[in-house]
C-alpha cells in the first residue's frame, strides 16, 4: 500500500552534502541524517501521532455504540453488543488488524461494483483474482499516490477503532454502572425526565469513573501503533527496518548493519510518549474528581491501580 | 470429514515432528486447522513459562517498588516503566537486533575460584529469546498490578500482624501476600489472557521461524499467502483462541475461589469478563 | 435546477469513464533486493527493475506509478487488486504460475548461490541456512536437507550469517554480489550454484490478458533493439544474454 510520492517535498539540507563520498565525520552524518530517506522516516513520527490523533475519537464513539447496545432493552440489540465486546477481547489484536482491513477493503469494492458497474456479469471472484470494474476500485488506479496512502491509513484506523472501541465500551458500560444509584435516583425525586436525568446527571457523573480505564486505553492505543507496520503502511519501523539494514555502494551512503540503533531511538520515542500522556492523564484526572465524594475524588488513580481493566494489553 | 491424515502429518509440524514440507498446493480445511492448532502449542508454551516465571519476578518487584529505600524503589519503578511504556512489538525487534550482537561463543564470567560461561546463542532463537522478552514484560506489568493491590491491603490486618508478633517474611508470607493475591487476582487474570495473545506477536517481530516452525499465526499467516483467501485460516485462530481464553479463565477462576474461600459471599472478589474498575 | 443537477451528475460519470480509461498502472514491488529494486536515498524506488519498468510502460501507453509491497504479501495484494504488476525479481515457477500469469522473462535465469562468512566448511549449505520467505531459495533449501531459517526481508538473511544465526544464506547470486564484493573478506561464496527458476517476469493477474500481452510486446521490442541487455550490464556488470 506504500508508495513513492509523498505530499511533502524533501530538500537538500546543506550544501555541503552534493557530493556524500568526499565528506566524512560529522557531515557525513550530518548529511546522513538529512537525506530524503530519513526525512520520510521523521515524517512517519507524525503519521503515527496522526493515528493515534485520529482514532481516539472513533474508538469514543464505538465505545459508547457499544456501552449502549450493552445496555439496551432488547434483547439482540443486546447481545450483539456484548458479542462485540466479548468477542473482540478474546482474540488477539494483532489477528483482526491483519483480517479486518482486507475484509473491508473487499467489502466496499464489491459493493461499489455491484452499484457502479451493474453491466458486468462476470463473478468478482475468479480463481484467485478479486477482480472489480475500474470504476470500483477503491481508490481508483488513476488516483495520486497519497490518495492510495490515505485510504490504507483510514483502513488501518477503523481497524484499530474497531478493537479498542470494544475495550472503551467495556470500559463506559462500567463506569455508566459505577455512578451512585443514590445520585439518580434524586435526580428522578427533582422531576427529571429520563433524557435529563441521563444528560445531566449520568453522563458527567461517569467519566470520573471512566477515566482510569480511558487513561489505560489510551496507553495501550499509543503502544500498539508500531503494528501499522503490518498492516502494510510505511510507519516509523518500515522505516527503521529499511534505513538500519546493510547499505552497499548502490546507496550513496553505504553503511553496515544499523538497525539496533534505529530501533533504540523508537524505544525512545514511544517512552517519551507514554511518560508524557501519563503525566496528562494525571493532570486531567485531578481535574475531573475535583469535589467528587467518590472513590474516584479521593484518589483516583491509586483507588483503581489494582484493577486496571485491560493493563495487560500492549503490543 | 476426518483429518486422521492431516493430524499425522502435522498435528506436531510446529515442534518438528511430521511432514517436513508444508501444504504447498491442495490446502484442505484440515490441513489449516491441524497445522494452526499446532502452532497453538507455540502460543501456550510462551504464555505458560512466561506466566509463571513472571508472577515470581514480579512480586518481587511488587515489593521493591514498595520499599521504603530508593536504592529498590527506584530501580523497580524504571523497570517497570521501561517495559509498560514501550510497546512489546518494540521490545522483540530490540532484543531480537541486541542478543544477535552478543558474541556467539558465550560470554565468560570470571567468578573468581571458576569461570561460568554463559551460552548465548540459545538467545536468538525464539523459545529462549522471545520467551524472556515476554517475561519481563509481563512481570512489569504483573508489578504494577501486585503493587497496587499491595498498597491496598487493609491496615488493620497490618496492625493485627504487628500485635499477634509477626514480622518481616513471615508477615509477608502470612498476611500481606495472601490478601494482595486476592485484590490482584481478577486484574491479574486480564493481564494473562492478555499476554497469552501477545505471544502472537513473536513470529511477526525479529524472531526468525526455524525449519518454518512458528505459532498459531505464522501458520494463518502462510496458509492466508498461500490459498490468496484470508478468511479462513484467520478466524480458525480467532476460534482457537477464544476456546484457550475461555479454558485459562476457569483455571483463573478456580484459584480465584480457593483464595477468597474465608470470605463472606458477599465480599468475594469475582473474576468477571467484564471491566474490574469501579470496586 | 434540474438540469444542473444532471449536468452535474453526468460530469461526475463522466468523470469516472475518463479516469477507468486512462492507462494508470500501478507496479508493486517490494523496494529491498538491490540491485533488482531498491530505495535509494531520495526515498524513490530505483534499480534495474525500475528502469526497466519505465520504459516497458512508455512502450505500451500506460502511465505507472511504483508501489512498495512487503515480499511476503505481495501476490495476494497483486490478486486482491492494490497494485496491477509485480516487478521484484521474482523467478518465474510453476507453484507462482498456477496462481498468476508471468510475461516472458526479461532477466535471463539466474544462479542462486550460497554465502557464508570468510573460511567456512563447504558443507555449510546443509547446516543452517537463511533464506527469505516464501522465495524459490526458502523452497530449495526446505527441501535440500538443510535447516531453513526464514526471514521476512534479504537484508536480515544477510544480517544473520555476518552475525552466526545462519551457517550460510541462499539468494539471488546477483543480489549477493555486491555484498559480498564489499565486506571486506568477511563473506564469501561457498558451495555450488544452483539453476532455480526459469528467469524472471512481471507478475500480472491472470484475469488481465490485454496487458500482460502488452507488455509482453514491449518486452520483446526492448529485447531485440538491445536496451535491456544494456541495462543489464549497467546494474549488474555483467553480459546479458539476449
Amino acid at each position: 500500500m506504500g508508495g513513492t510520492n509523498r505530499p511533502f517535498h524533501p530538500v537538500l539540507m546543506f550544501e555541503f552534502c552534493a557530493d556524500p563520498k568526499a565528506i566524512d565525520g560529522l557531515k557525513w552524518m550530518a548529511c546522513y541524517l538529512t537525506t530524503p530517506k530519513h526525512q520520510q522516516f521523521y515524517f512517519s513520527f507524525l503519521i503515527v501521532l496522526a493515528l493515534i490523533a485520529g482514532t481516539a475519537p472513533l474508538v469514543m464513539l464505538l465505545g459508547f455504540c457499544g456501552a449502549f447496545m450493552r445496555r439496551s432493552a432488547i434483547l439482540p440489540i443486546k447481545w450483539l453488543g456484548h458479542i462485540y465486546t466479548s468477542m473482540v477481547r478474546g482474540v488477539p489484536d494483532i489477528v483482526f488488524f491483519l483480517f479486518v482491513p482486507i475484509a473491508m477493503d473487499q467489502a466496499f469494492e464489491y459493493t461499489r461494483h455491484r452499484i457502479l458497474c451493474p453491466e458486468v456479469t462476470e463473478p468478482v471472484y475468479r480463481g484467485n483474482d478479486f477482480v472489480v470494474c475500474t470504476a470500483a476500485k477503491l481508490p481508483l488506479s488513476s488516483s495520486p499516490q497519497w490518495v492510495h496512502e490515505t485510504y490504507g491509513f483510514i483502513l488501518a484506523m477503523i481497524a484499530f477503532a474497531v478493537v479498542f472501541g470494544a475495550f472503551a465500551a467495556n470500559t463506559i458500560d462500567g463506569a455508566l454502572r459505577a455512578v451512585p444509584k443514590a445520585q439518580l435516583e434524586t435526580a428522578r425525586a427533582y422531576g427529571m425526565s429520563e433524557r435529563q436525568t441521563f444528560w445531566r446527571i449520568h453522563l458527567p457523573q461517569m467519566w470520573t469513573f471512566a477515566l482510569p480505564g480511558l487513561s489505560n486505553l489510551w496507553m495501550v492505543l499509543v503502544k500498539s501503533t508500531p503494528l501499522l507496520f503490518l498492516l502494510g503502511i510505511e510507519d516509523i519501523v518500515y522505516w527503521a527496518r529499511e534505513l538500519g539494514g546493510t547499505k552497499t555502494s548502490f546507496f550513496e551512503y553505504p553503511h553496515p548493519d544499523w538497525r539496533a540503533w534505529y530501533f533504540l531511538s523508537l524505544l525512545i520515542f514511544y517512552l517519551l510518549l507514554t511518560w508524557v500522556s501519563e503525566k496528562a492523564f494525571a493532570a486531567l484526572t485531578r481535574r475531573v474528581s475535583r469535589g467528587m465524594a467518590t472513590q474516584g475524588g479521593k484518589d483516583a488513580t491509586a483507588g483503581n491501580a489494582a484493577e486496571p481493566e485491560i493493563a495487560g494489553a500492549r503490543l | 470429514m476426518s483429518c486422521s491424515q492431516a493430524i499425522a502429518d502435522y498435528g506436531l509440524r510446529a515442534i518438528g515432528i511430521g511432514l517436513r514440507q508444508l501444504p504447498k498446493s491442495d490446502i484442505t480445511l484440515c490441513d489449516q486447522i491441524v497445522l494452526i492448532g499446532s502452532g497453538m502449542l507455540w502460543n501456550i508454551y510462551f504464555a505458560f513459562f512466561a506466566v509463571i516465571l513472571g508472577f515470581f519476578f514480579a512480586t518481587f518487584l511488587a515489593v521493591c517498588r514498595a520499599s521504603q529505600s530508593k536504592l529498590f524503589s527506584k530501580p523497580a519503578e524504571w523497570f517497570i516503566f521501561l517495559f509498560r511504556g514501550s510497546p512489546l512489538f518494540i521490545q522483540f525487534f530490540f532484543a531480537y537486533e541486541t542478543f544477535v550482537l552478543l558474541p556467539r561463543a558465550g560470554i565468560d564470567i570470571p567468578l573468581g575460584f571458576m569461570t561460568v560461561t554463559i551460552a548465548t546463542g540459545w538467545l536468538t532463537k525464539a523459545w529462549l529469546g522471545a520467551l524472556i522478552v515476554l517475561f519481563l514484560n509481563t512481570s512489569a506489568y504483573s508489578a504494577e498490578i501486585f503493587y497496587g493491590a499491595l498498597k491496598s491491603v487493609p491496615r488493620g490486618d497490618l496492625e493485627a500482624a504487628d500485635a499477634y508478633g509477626m514480622s518481616g517474611f513471615i508477615k509477608f508470607r502470612r498476611i500481606v501476600w495472601p490478601t494482595l493475591l486476592r485484590l490482584a487476582w481478577p486484574s491479574y487474570t486480564n493481564e494473562a489472557i492478555f499476554l497469552f495473545h501477545a505471544t502472537t506477536l513473536v513470529f511477526f517481530s525479529g524472531f526468525p521461524a526455524w525449519r518454518q516452525e512458528g505459532d498459531s499465526l505464522y501458520y494463518a499467516s502462510y496458509f492466508a499467502e498461500k490459498t490468496f483467501n484470508p478468511f479462513i485460516p484467520y478466524p480458525i485462530v480467532a476460534v482457537y483462541f477464544i476456546i484457550s481464553t475461555v479454558i485459562l479463565i476457569l483455571l483463573f477462576s478456580i484459584f480465584n475461589r480457593k483464595l477468597n474461600r474465608h470470605l463472606a459471599p458477599e465480599k468475594q472478589t469475582r473474576i468477571r469478563y467484564r471491566p474490574q474498575l469501579m470496586r | 435546477m434540474k438540469s444542473l443537477i444532471i449536468g452535474v451528475v453526468a460530469a461526475a460519470f463522466t468523470a469516472t469513464v475518463a479516469f477507468a480509461d486512462s492507462h494508470a498502472v500501478r507496479m508493486g514491488t517490494e523496494g529491498a533486493y538491490e540491485p533488482y529494486n531498491f530505495i535509494n536515498d531520495k526515498g524513490e524506488v530505483d534499480g534495474f527493475e525500475r528502469e526497466l519498468g519505465d520504459k516497458l510502460c512508455e512502450i505500451a501507453g500506460y502511465s505507472c506509478t511504483w508501489v512498495k509491497n512487503d515480499w511476503d504479501s505481495i501476490i495476494p495484494n497483486l490478486t486482491s487488486g492494490n497494485y496491477d504488476t509485480i516487478m521484484a525479481g521474482m523467478s518465474i515457477t510453476d507453484e507462482r504460475k498456477e496462481k498468476i500469469n508471468f510475461t516472458e522473462a526479461y532477466f535471463p535465469p539466474d544462479p542462486s548461490a550460497y554465502v557464508s562468512l570468510a573460511g567456512a566448511d563447504a558443507e555449510v549449505i546443509n547446516g543452517n541456512v537463511a533464506a527469505q520467505t516464501n522465495t524459490i531459495q526458502a523452497g530449495h533449501v526446505s527441501s535440500s536437507g538443510a535447516t531453513l531459517v526464514e526471514y521476512a526481508t534479504p537484508d536480515e538473511t544477510i544480517a544473520a550469517v555476518r552475525n552466526g544465526e545462519a551457517d550460510a544464506v541462499m539468494a539471488d547470486k546477483a543480489y549477493l554480489r555486491k555484498l559480498v564484493e564489499e565486506s571486506g573478506g568477511e563473506l564469501e561464496f561457498v558451495g555450488e550454484d544452483v539453476m532455480l527458476g526459469t528467469g524472471i517476469g512481471m507478475g500480472i493477474r491472470k484475469s488481465d490478458e490485454e496487458m500482460l500481452a502488452k507488455f509482453n510486446a514491449a518486452i520483446q521490442q526492448l529485447k531485440s533493439d538491445g536496451t535491456i541487455n544494456t541495462l543489464i550490464e549497467k546494474w549488474f556488470e555483467m553480459k546479458g544474454p539476449y
